[in-house]
């Protein structure tokens, strides 16, 4: 409770919290409020936004309603941007934690191959992907995982250098504890805190990651992504730019309560830290 | 310069290990897509069943995976990166044709969101806490999320279409018949805007590093005796704390040369810009595998060698580097 109010008390954090939780909102409430598919036509094509307000974001060039479409659209950012970044932490955690207690030949191999996924454009990794795999939501949240798992296995291995020769270690040891449980169960749960401070910006990076493949077209063709309306209204960037720039005002936003969230949290863990 | 070349051949042994990986995986990506590069060469060449046989054959296309990858590699060593289905050519041919430009708008884009993030980064982090500081690092905040392309259609609403300042599309008016100075003016107002969409977007990374690292120096017993001894603010600001604070930032250039590399991907397909990345995705509209994993490759290659050159430029600003012979 205290590190509630500790958190609501920088007003960027609470602009954040209130950004992710309208996103929320929107992304639970969509077929509720729209319960048609949202890439069916509800009006007539081109329509102004604030003309009708049965349609008050107005239409795209195929008559597709744009308030439905950014609702529907919000479901696809939140669900790609927390199933890639968790996918990413968990992965690097497990790499890291093995790489740093396991050491000598072991980490060796697993930070040449964190290096390699490092040298690789992670955008262009995930294009070759998708290309490869096929469009769809789960080898998007895949093919963003590849190129975002680098960054938390690294930190995580760093932490677990410093926590491995720590007394309460070395007690595991001794009561004669299997390695693997002590590296799971005692070390990575103390590694975690700095690997999960990272998380806002990994979530973030996976929201635009996956704005920009389906901006290019790789998204999943059967599901409406804000990246997707943005490409869609590029057609009539110059008679309808409201098109592309609806969409994009929202994934601002999104990225943006994502980032103040996020700092606000760590903010509120550290003082809390320091204060004990 | 026994120390440079020393810390050279360390970061080479390094590197091949890397690209050896990067290999690796792209030939499971190559496996692991539909269609094999004899079935592509006859889509664009053409061919009878005998032929595709004797093609399997001789690419070694009929052996089992081992074979097939020390055949993938050898011919790589060779510098041949396949025949390419979309163009009809060697794939290295049409990359190494379509580097120069991307080459040009990441070092123009980096050189910006260097030289402004960094100048910005000192104005916000000479006065941590100040309004000044607040204003900057929100408004990095936000700028940083901005999506690129997306930045990049609202410049194009703003400057091409509102007030019909710059033209678009291409790096340079076609058939323009320009040479010399007029042809690189020409370029230069088509990059305005990819380079600021790309640019920009960066700017804020260097922008923050530089007052976080500002921040922890302020709080160093040499800057209080700097403070002591009477040096001007001014002084103190741009000779001590900001002094001490760029070096991390030099080696942010290097790592972010591949996440450069893969937004001017995106950037390039907004603004037609004919280069690797407009190329790359090109390549996944053509379905050309092959193609899209050589410039995966020689993407790879470039990272490698931007980060070997800012490790080399790192060890030339801090003497300490490469000096013990442990990894910097």
């Amino acid at each position: 409770m205290i590190a509630l109010r500790r958190f609501l008390r920088t007003p960027e954090a609470v602009a954040g919290a209130l950004i992710l939780a309208a996103l929320l909102a929107m992304a639970l409430s969509a077929p509720w409020f729209f319960p048609r598919d949202p890439q069916s036509i509800a009006g007539p094509a081109l329509l102004r936004p604030f003309q009708d307000w049965t349609l008050p974001l107005g239409t795209d060039r195929l008559g597709r309603d744009v308030m439905a479409g950014l609702f529907h659209g919000a479901r696809a950012s939140l669900a790609v941007g927390l199933a890639a970044a968790a996918g990413a932490i968990l992965i690097g955690a497990v790499v890291g934690t093995l790489a740093g207690f396991a050491g000598g030949l072991l980490d060796e191999i697993l930070m040449r191959i964190t290096d390699a996924f490092q040298t690789v454009p992670g955008f262009l990794l995930a294009l070759a992907f998708v290309s490869v795999a096929g469009p769809s939501l789960a080898t998007v949240i895949v093919a963003i995982t590849l190129g975002a798992w680098t960054g938390p296995a690294r930190i995580a291995r760093a932490e677990v250098l410093s926590i491995r020769e720590r007394d309460y270690v070395a007690g595991a040891r001794v009561i004669g504890m299997h390695p693997l449980e002590i590296a799971f169960r005692e070390i990575l749960p103390n590694a975690l805190p700095p690997v999960l401070a990272l998380s806002s910006v990994i979530v973030a990076a996976a929201i635009l990651t996956e704005a920009a493949l389906s901006f290019l077209g790789l998204g999943d063709p059967n599901r409406v992504t804000w990246g997707g309306m943005i490409a869609e209204g590029r057609a009539v960037l110059r008679s309808a730019p409201y098109l592309s720039i609806i969409p994009g005002v929202a994934l601002v936003l999104t990225v943006l309560g994502v980032y103040l969230a996020g700092e606000g949290l760590v903010e509120t863990s550290a003082t809390r830290r320091m204060n004990a | 310069m026994n120390r440079a070349l020393r810390l050279i051949r360390r970061r080479l042994i390094g590197s091949i290990a890397v690209l050896l990986i990067v290999i690796t995986g792209t030939f499971l990506l190559l496996e692991a897509a539909p269609g094999d590069a004899v079935d592509a060469y006859v889509v664009s060449v053409g061919g009878d069943a005998s032929m595709i046989e004797e093609l399997r054959r001789r690419w070694g296309l009929d052996q089992s995976a081992a074979t097939r990858f020390a055949v993938y590699i050898s011919s790589l060593a060779r510098l041949d990166l396949g025949h390419s289905v979309a163009f009809s050519r060697p794939n290295l041919d049409v990359i190494l044709e379509r580097l120069p430009d991307t080459l040009l708008l990441m070092g123009s884009a980096t050189a910006l969101s260097f030289c402004l993030g960094t100048f910005l980064g000192i104005v916000a982090g000479s006065r941590p806490g100040s309004f000044r500081d607040r204003f900057l690092s929100i408004g990095s905040l936000a700028l940083y999320a901005v999506p690129g392309f997306w930045l990049g259609l609202v410049l194009i609403v703003i400057f091409s279409v509102q007030l019909r300042w710059l033209q678009l599309g291409g790096i340079e008016t076609i058939a323009s018949g320009k040479t010399g100075a007029p042809r690189a003016l020409d370029i230069a107002r088509h990059l305005v805007l990819p380079v600021a969409s790309l640019g920009f977007i960066y700017l804020a990374l260097y922008l923050r590093m530089m007052r976080v690292g500002m921040a922890e120096v302020w709080r160093m017993d040499f800057v209080l005796a700097a403070r002591a001894r009477g040096i001007g603010r001014r002084r103190i600001v741009l000779r001590h704390v900001a002094r001490n604070a760029l070096l991390p930032l030099v080696t942010m250039l290097g790592l972010q040369s591949a996440a450069m590399l893969g937004g001017s991907v995106v950037i390039e397909s907004v603004f037609s810009v004919p280069g690797l990345g407009r190329l790359a995705q090109e390549a996944v509209a053509a379905r050309d595998t092959p193609l899209l994993l050589g410039i995966i490759l020689v993407s790879a290659v470039l990272v490698i060698a931007v980060n070997l050159a800012v490790d080399l430029l790192y060890a030339g600003l801090d003497p300490r580097v490469g000096s013990s012979g442990e990894a910097a």
